[in-house]
């Protein structure tokens, strides 16, 4: 049996004398896309940054393909495999949408002399092509990104998150700020993009609906530990779930 | 396409003009001349550390003073200047690689004052060191290239070996920024923690930043050895590194041209102003001032803000537009 794409264990993580996160253990498999939903503080953005290395745990493991990575820098654990958005707008406004997307690829392509004497693209320019016109922002390509309206932007940002290839996405609520049409075209690239690549997400989510359509699992946290997992319609008609978070 | 011709074409004319410049003209005028372009390396260095990697630093002066009195002391000893530099150059780079780890732990103002008191420290040691750099009185008498037919003893053709060597620097710092390596730099400035989840390397790339950005300094520091033929510690304080930030900011910080543009306001422009006699400095402190105030981003943002103003075009922040589209 393979070993799950993330592998988290007994995740602890304390600011003080407050337990953002209690012993938080779940594993991802191949293809999955699984949701992480709770009220606001209920620890999953914090979660999310003790997975990535954003944040050091104060107990836990974290597994990526049956590798420990706990404590590992981001820019490792990207070479590993593991790509992420952000909450908050994330692209590198003074740079074109172009320049985004391949700087997005450009670390996981040959050495630092390459990089600095081979080609200026580092030999990206088709799969940043390829991935701009995924997301449909051809007619953006050469645009700055701080000139981009805020849903353009988060295209541009889950787009980055894909350039490398990655076995796993996690996304940090992509739905947040997003107009109901942009927010429709995302779900549309992010299905698209799992059932070609087979690549898996974790999703952090406010957004119930946008949650529920997209996610093939869901675990919900409330006060730092989980309180539910199932599927969407399992999550729906939990109660404990329902009287907790969705004003049931 | 065609923008980059034009661009092309500009810096030939630049270039042209950069050779006319000093015939038939006193040798003050060549030596300003070639202050200009020593200058003009120096904030190209900055330019690449706080303009393109966003890591400020207020040390410039002392990469100069350590260029330059590396190849001063090896020039005396005897070596001939086209040895002496690449090691400055090298000795710039492992001591601005150092300089650069303090920026991985502290930022904005913090490391200012980092950087602010690494200048203040080499000029102490400068000054102290008598048995090595000659103290207050400096080292002098060191020669200039001599390059077999072409010497460089005279004014002219000093100014031309400069501008050659500007020419070579520039290029080289014209593929650092073009590179990938330079979309890294931009990237550190801009969004340093997107940067690190993207697979960059951002503290790698934060000591390149000072690293690269020093040895520049460093160049500008062996050819003022050549130009003034005598060092003190006094021509390298913390003064002649705000002189040089005042370069990047008023060119244009993160511009490739900003520090050439900077450079020559500060360096020329007090020498056009001479016919003011005593309000020239006056005239200079206060037209640096208002160009400040309207124009933050350097004289490279007014450019880009008249071509905005003469050749704007429709927005492309609509929602609805082909980005939004569903199939």
């Amino acid at each position: 049996m393979t070993a799950p794409v993330l592998s988290v264990r007994n995740i602890e993580k304390r600011f003080g004398g407050i337990r953002a996160v209690r012993g938080v253990s779940f594993d991802v498999h191949k293809g999955e896309i699984l949701g992480l939903i709770g009220p606001n503080g209920s620890g999953k953005s914090t979660l999310f940054n003790c997975i990535l290395g954003q944040l050091v745990p104060n107990a836990g493991e974290v597994a990526v393909s049956g590798r420990d990575v706990s404590g590992m820098r981001p820019s490792d654990l990207n070479k590993l495999g593991v790509g992420r958005t952000f909450q908050q707008l994330s692209v590198f406004p003074r740079m074109s949408v172009f320049d985004n997307i391949i700087l997005a690829g450009q670390e996981h392509r040959g050495t630092m002399s390459s990089r600095l004497f081979g080609a200026p693209d580092a030999g990206l320019t088709q799969d940043a092509e390829r991935m701009i016109a995924f997301f449909r922002l051809t007619h953006l390509r050469d645009e700055l990104a701080g000139s981009l309206s805020y849903g353009q932007q988060k295209l541009v940002d889950a787009a980055m998150a894909f350039m490398a290839g990655p076995s796993i996405v996690l996304l940090d609520e992509p739905a947040g700020g997003v107009n109901l049409t942009m927010l429709a075209h995302l779900k549309d690239r992010l299905v698209t993009y799992n059932a070609e690549h087979g690549t898996t997400f974790v999703v952090i989510e406010h957004n119930m609906e946008f949650v529920m359509s997209l996610c093939t699992r869901i675990i919900v946290l409330a006060e730092g530990a989980v309180i539910a997992e199932g599927t969407p319609d399992e999550i729906r008609s939990n109660q404990t779930v329902i009287d907790a978070y969705l004003g049931g | 396409m065609m923008a980059g011709k034009w661009r092309w074409l500009l810096v030939a004319l630049l270039l042209a003009a950069a050779v006319a410049a000093p015939l038939g003209q006193k040798s003050y005028i060549v030596y300003v001349l070639t202050s200009w372009l020593v200058f003009a390396i120096a904030a190209m260095g900055l330019n690449l550390t706080l303009g393109y990697a966003g890591q400020i630093s207020l040390a410039q002066a002392s990469f100069m003073a350590i260029g330059a009195y590396v190849t001063a002391l090896l020039t005396l000893a005897g070596w001939h200047w086209l040895i002496a530099t690449p090691l400055a150059l090298l000795a710039c780079f492992v001591v601005g690689l150092l300089l650069g780890y303090p920026a991985l732990r502290v930022k904005g103002h913090f490391l200012a004052f980092v950087t602010l008191a690494f200048n203040t420290l080499v000029f102490l040691v400068l000054r102290n060191e008598e048995w090595l750099t000659g103290g207050s009185y400096g080292l002098s008498g060191m020669p200039r290239p001599d390059l077999g037919l072409f010497t460089t003893m005279r004014p002219l053709p000093f100014y031309y070996f400069t501008l050659a060597v500007t020419v070579i620097a520039a290029l080289a710092m014209w593929g650092i920024v073009r590179s990938p390596w330079g979309r890294a730099f931009r990237a550190l400035r801009e969004n340093p923690i997107r940067a690190e989840s993207l697979g960059l390397d951002t503290r790698r790339i934060t000591l390149l930043a000072f690293a690269i950005g020093s040895a520049y300094g460093g160049l500008a520091g062996a050819l003022v050895t050549s130009l003034v033929q005598f060092i003190e510690p006094a021509s390298f304080g913390v003064g002649h590194s705000l002189r040089i930030l005042l370069m990047v900011v008023v060119g244009g910080a993160g511009s490739f041209f900003g520090p050439f543009l900077g450079s020559g306001v500060v360096i020329l422009l007090p020498e056009v102003l001479r016919f003011t006699e005593g309000y020239y400095l006056i005239i200079y402190a206060v037209l640096v001032i208002v160009m400040l105030i309207y124009a933050p981003e350097g004289l490279i943002g007014i450019g880009a803000r008249l071509k905005m103003k003469f050749f704007s075009r429709s927005q492309v922040r609509a929602d609805m537009s082909q980005g939004a589209s569903l199939k």
